[in-house]
C-alpha cells in the first residue's frame, strides 16, 4: 500500500500549484461573476503542459495516469472549479479515443490535445435522455465513406469552445442501447452548431451547451471501435472520468476549508478567536475527516483505473458519489463559519457552495452512482 | 392535546395562500433574477392587512397572533423567500420592538404607520466586528441637549434603502457590554442617515442587504425605545420572536421544494422507459421516493415544532428555547431538504431561474441570519443546563 505520490507527480503538482495560486486564483470571481469561459486560463494550461496530463508521452502527452489528472484537478478546484473543468473534460473528452481508438486514431486525434492546441467536450446527454442514455434519438446514417449525424444534445460542458467533439449516436435505431456507436468530431471538418448556452447555479464560468446536428458529416474513419459499441465505450469512459469529479469536489471542499479555517482563526467574537469554541471545533474537526476520508477514495478509485482493476466501476462510482455529497455538505458548513460573509459574494466560499452542487448532479447523477455500486454488489 | 390547527387559523391560511400565489409567485423568479424589490408584493401585502398581523387593532393592525404570523410568513415563503423575509423582518423585529417596549405615544405614533405599510420597519443590530457577539457593538449615541447624537456603521440589514424606520441599537454608557446598550427609532429620513455598500448575495435577491450607516445622527429622546442600558432585552425579546418567523420562512422553501419535486417525479412517473433502462429507472425510482418520504418527514415534524413555539409565544409562556429549536430545526431542514429536491431534478433544477436553484440559494441564509444556528444550539443547550 503506497500513499504517496511520485517524485515525478509532485514536481506537477507543485508547477500546477504555482500557476493556480498566481494566475488562477486571482481570476476566479470574475470567471464566476461574468460568466464567461476563461479562454486565458485555457492558453495558460496549454502553455505549461497542464493539458497534455491525460495523454501518454507516445500520443504527445506527459502522463496519461488517472492519479496525476485527478491531482491535477483538485489543485485547480482548490481555486476556482469553472477553470479546473478544463482539465476534467480534456481528459473526459480524450478517454474515448485513448480507450476505444485505434492506434492510427490516437496518433492523429490525440497530438492536438494534448499540447492544448484543441480543447474536447464528450456528448452523450440529450434533452430525453439523461441518466437514461440508451434512450438517446441522436442518427448516424452511413453513406458511403461517412456518416451524417441528425440530432441534439444537452448538458454539454464546453460543446461551444471544443475543437473536437465525441459524440454518441444511434446507427442501428432498432438495437437499443447495442446500437450506439461513437464518433469523433473535428470542428474544420464537421462543424456543429450550438443552439444555447445554460445559465447554472455553479461553475458559470464552464460553458454548457446545447448543440445540434443537422446534416453533419464525420468519415468513417472516425468512428470509434465497430458500430454498435458506443454504449460499452461510453460506460468504460465514465467509470475513467468519474475519479476526476471525485477530485474536482475534494478540491472545492479543500479550497472552501482552507479559506474557513483561516477565517476563524482571526474572526474574533466575545473577546477572542471563534476558533476557540468547541462548538466551531467540532465543526472543523467533522470537516476535515471528511476531507480526508474522501481524498483516499478518490486517489484510490484513481490507482484502480491505472491499474485496470476488476472493480474499479464501483469503486469510481463510490469516489465520485462520497466526494461529491462531501464536498456538498462541506462547503455549506464553510458558509456557515464565515456567518453572514460567507453568504455575499465579497467571499469567495459561497462561490464554491454553489459550484459544488453540480458534482451531485454531472458524469451520472448520485442516484445513478447508487444504482452502479448497488448492482456491483449484487452481481 | 389537539395539534390540529383551529379553523380560523386554517382560514387564514387559505387566504394567505390565495395571495401569495396569486400576487406574490409569478413574480419569484424574475425578483431573483433582476435582483429587484418586489414592490407589486409588498404593496399588495400592504393593502391585504399583511403588514400589520401582530398590531393590535386599535393602532390599525390584524391583532393576530404569533402562530397567524408563522403561518403568513411560510405562506408568503412558499411562493417567493424574499417578500417573505421582508414582511417578517418589518413584522416582527422591525414592529415588535415599539408593540413591546415603546409608550404609548410612541405606540400611537409609529404603529398605524407600520401597519398599513405606510413605513417599512427594520432592525439594526450587527456591526462589522460584533456579530453573534451582539453585546460588544461599538455603535454610540451621546445625550446631547435634546435627545441624543448617533454614530456609527450596522451591517447586514435587511430591507436596507426601503425602511421608512430603523430600530437601532447604540451604545449610551460606558458600561461594559449589554449594560450600555439603549434602542432607538430611527427615521431613514434623518440628517446623516445614509445607505453603504449594498451586499450581493448567494440568494434571497429580492431582499436587499447592506450597511446602515449613521453620521452625527440627532435622535430626539422620544425616540428612545425602553430605558438608557435596556436595548440589549429588547433586542433578545425581538429576536425570540424573530425565530418564529425565520422558522416560517424556512418551511415555506422546504413546502415548495419538497411539492415541485413530487410534481417533477409525478410527471416522469408517466413517462416510459424502455429495455435494460427500466430496471435501471426502478431502481432509481425507488432512491427518489425514499429521498422524498424523508423530506417531506423532516418538513412535518419541524412545522409541529415551530407551531409550537408560536402557540407557546402566543400563551404567554417562556417560548425561548422552543423558538430556538424551531428556528435550528427548520432552517436545516430548509437547507437539506432545497438540496435533496434539487438532487432529484438534476442538471435541469441546476439552471439559473429554475425555482430548485433558488431554494437552496435562499436557504442557506437562513441557517446564518437572526442568530446563527451556532447561536441557537448555544441558546438551546445553556437553557437546558440551568437549575
Amino acid at each position: 500500500m503506497d500513499f504517496e505520490f511520485s517524485a515525478e507527480q509532485v514536481a506537477i503538482r507543485d508547477t500546477i500549484r504555482e500557476l493556480v495560486q498566481d494566475r488562477v486564483a486571482p481570476r476566479a470571481a470574475e470567471i464566476d461573476q461574468t460568466a464567461e469561459y476563461p479562454k486565458d486560463i485555457e492558453k495558460l494550461f496549454a502553455e505549461n503542459g497542464v493539458l497534455g496530463i491525460p495523454f501518454p508521452e507516445e500520443y504527445g502527452g506527459i502522463s496519461g495516469s488517472s492519479v496525476t489528472i485527478c491531482m491535477g484537478i483538485e489543485e485547480i478546484a482548490k481555486a476556482c472549479a469553472s477553470s479546473s473543468l478544463i482539465l476534467a473534460v480534456q481528459a473526459l473528452g480524450s478517454y474515448p479515443i485513448l480507450v476505444a481508438g485505434s492506434e492510427e486514431q490516437k496518433k492523429r486525434l490525440c497530438p492536438p490535445l494534448a499540447s492544448g492546441e484543441k480543447v474536447a467536450a464528450y456528448a452523450l446527454s440529450e434533452p430525453g435522455s439523461g441518466s437514461d442514455a440508451a434512450a438517446m434519438t441522436t442518427r448516424a446514417t452511413k453513406h458511403g465513406t461517412e456518416y451524417v449525424l441528425n440530432g441534439t444534445k444537452q448538458f454539454i460542458t464546453h460543446g461551444s469552445v471544443a475543437g473536437t467533439l465525441v459524440v454518441f449516436a444511434q446507427t442501428d435505431p432498432t438495437a437499443d442501447h447495442r446500437g450506439i456507436s461513437a464518433f469523433v468530431l473535428e470542428r474544420e471538418t464537421s462543424p456543429w452548431t450550438v443552439s444555447k448556452l445554460e445559465h447554472k447555479l455553479g461553475i458559470r464560468g464552464s460553458p454548457t451547451a446545447q448543440i445540434v446536428f443537422e446534416e453533419v458529416k464525420v468519415p468513417a474513419a472516425n468512428r470509434l471501435g465497430e458500430e454498435g459499441a458506443g454504449f460499452k465505450i461510453a460506460l468504460a469512459v465514465l467509470d475513467r472520468s468519474r475519479p476526476g469529479i471525485g477530485a474536482q469536489a475534494l478540491g472545492i471542499a479543500e479550497g472552501a476549508f482552507d479559506y474557513a479555517l483561516n477565517y476563524v482563526k482571526e474572526r474574533k467574537q466575545f473577546g477572542q478567536a471563534i476558533a476557540s469554541f468547541q462548538g466551531i471545533q467540532f465543526m472543523l474537526a467533522d470537516i476535515a475527516t471528511q476531507i480526508e476520508a474522501a481524498r483516499h477514495l478518490v486517489f484510490r478509485a484513481a490507482t484502480k483505473v491505472d491499474t485496470k482493476a476488476a472493480d474499479l466501476t464501483k469503486v469510481a462510482a463510490m469516489a465520485k458519489l462520497f466526494a461529491s455529497d462531501m464536498a456538498m455538505k462541506v462547503t455549506t458548513d464553510c458558509v456557515q463559519l464565515l456567518g453572514g460573509y460567507g453568504y455575499i459574494s465579497d467571499y469567495p466560499v459561497e462561490r464554491m457552495m454553489r459550484d459544488a452542487k453540480i458534482t451531485q448532479i454531472y458524469e451520472g447523477t448520485n442516484q445513478i452512482q447508487r444504482v452502479v455500486i448497488a448492482r456491483a454488489l449484487l452481481r | 392535546m389537539d395539534l390540529e390547527i383551529a379553523p380560523e387559523h386554517a382560514s387564514f391560511r387559505d387566504a394567505v395562500r390565495e395571495f401569495a400565489q396569486g400576487v406574490v409567485q409569478p413574480h419569484a423568479a424574475e425578483v431573483d433574477r433582476e435582483h429587484r424589490f418586489p414592490h407589486e408584493a409588498i404593496k399588495g401585502a400592504a393593502e391585504s392587512g399583511l403588514l400589520g398581523l401582530l398590531v393590535p387593532r386599535e393602532f390599525g393592525g390584524a391583532g393576530l397572533d404569533p402562530l397567524s404570523f408563522a403561518i403568513a410568513i411560510e405562506e408568503l415563503a412558499q411562493a417567493c423567500a424574499s417578500t417573505a423575509v421582508i414582511v417578517d423582518v418589518h413584522t416582527s423585529v422591525g414592529t415588535e420592538p415599539i408593540l413591546l417596549f415603546g409608550d404609548e405615544e410612541q405606540k400611537r405614533r409609529w404603529l398605524p404607520r407600520l401597519a398599513s405599510g405606510e413605513l417599512l420597519g427594520a432592525f439594526a443590530l450587527t456591526e462589522p466586528a460584533s456579530g453573534s457577539d451582539a453585546a460588544s457593538l461599538q455603535a454610540t449615541a451621546r445625550r446631547d441637549r435634546d435627545g441624543y447624537v448617533l454614530n456609527g456603521t450596522k451591517v447586514f440589514i435587511t430591507n436596507i434603502g426601503h425602511a421608512g424606520v430603523y430600530v437601532v441599537f447604540a451604545r449610551t454608557g460606558p458600561e461594559e457590554k449589554a449594560a450600555g446598550v439603549t434602542a432607538f427609532l430611527v427615521p431613514a429620513d434623518s440628517p446623516g442617515v445614509r445607505v453603504g455598500q449594498l451586499f450581493h448575495k448567494m440568494g434571497l435577491h429580492g431582499s436587499p442587504t447592506g450597511e446602515l450607516v449613521l453620521e452625527d445622527v440627532n435622535v430626539p429622546t422620544a425616540n428612545r425605545l425602553g430605558g438608557e442600558g435596556q436595548g440589549f432585552t429588547v433586542a433578545m425579546r425581538a429576536l425570540d420572536s424573530g425565530r418564529i418567523g425565520i422558522s416560517g420562512q424556512a418551511l415555506g422553501i422546504s413546502q415548495a421544494a419538497v411539492d415541485e419535486a413530487r410534481g417533477l417525479m409525478r410527471e416522469r412517473g408517466h413517462e416510459k422507459s424502455k429495455g435494460d433502462s427500466d430496471v435501471l429507472y426502478r431502481l432509481a425510482g425507488q432512491g427518489d421516493d425514499f429521498s422524498l418520504a424523508d423530506m417531506a418527514s423532516r418538513v412535518e415534524s419541524a412545522r409541529l415544532l415551530a407551531y409550537h413555539a408560536a402557540w407557546l409565544c402566543g400563551a404567554g409562556r417562556p417560548f425561548t428555547r422552543q423558538a430556538s429549536m424551531a428556528k435550528l430545526h427548520c432552517t436545516d431542514t430548509a437547507m437539506q431538504v432545497a438540496i435533496d429536491a434539487l438532487q432529484i431534478a438534476g442538471e435541469d433544477g441546476a439552471r439559473q431561474g429554475s425555482p430548485f436553484e433558488r431554494h437552496l440559494r435562499d436557504a442557506k441564509a437562513l441557517q446564518i441570519y437572526e442568530g446563527s444556528n451556532q447561536v441557537q444550539r448555544y441558546v438551546i443547550g445553556r437553557d437546558l443546563l440551568r437549575g
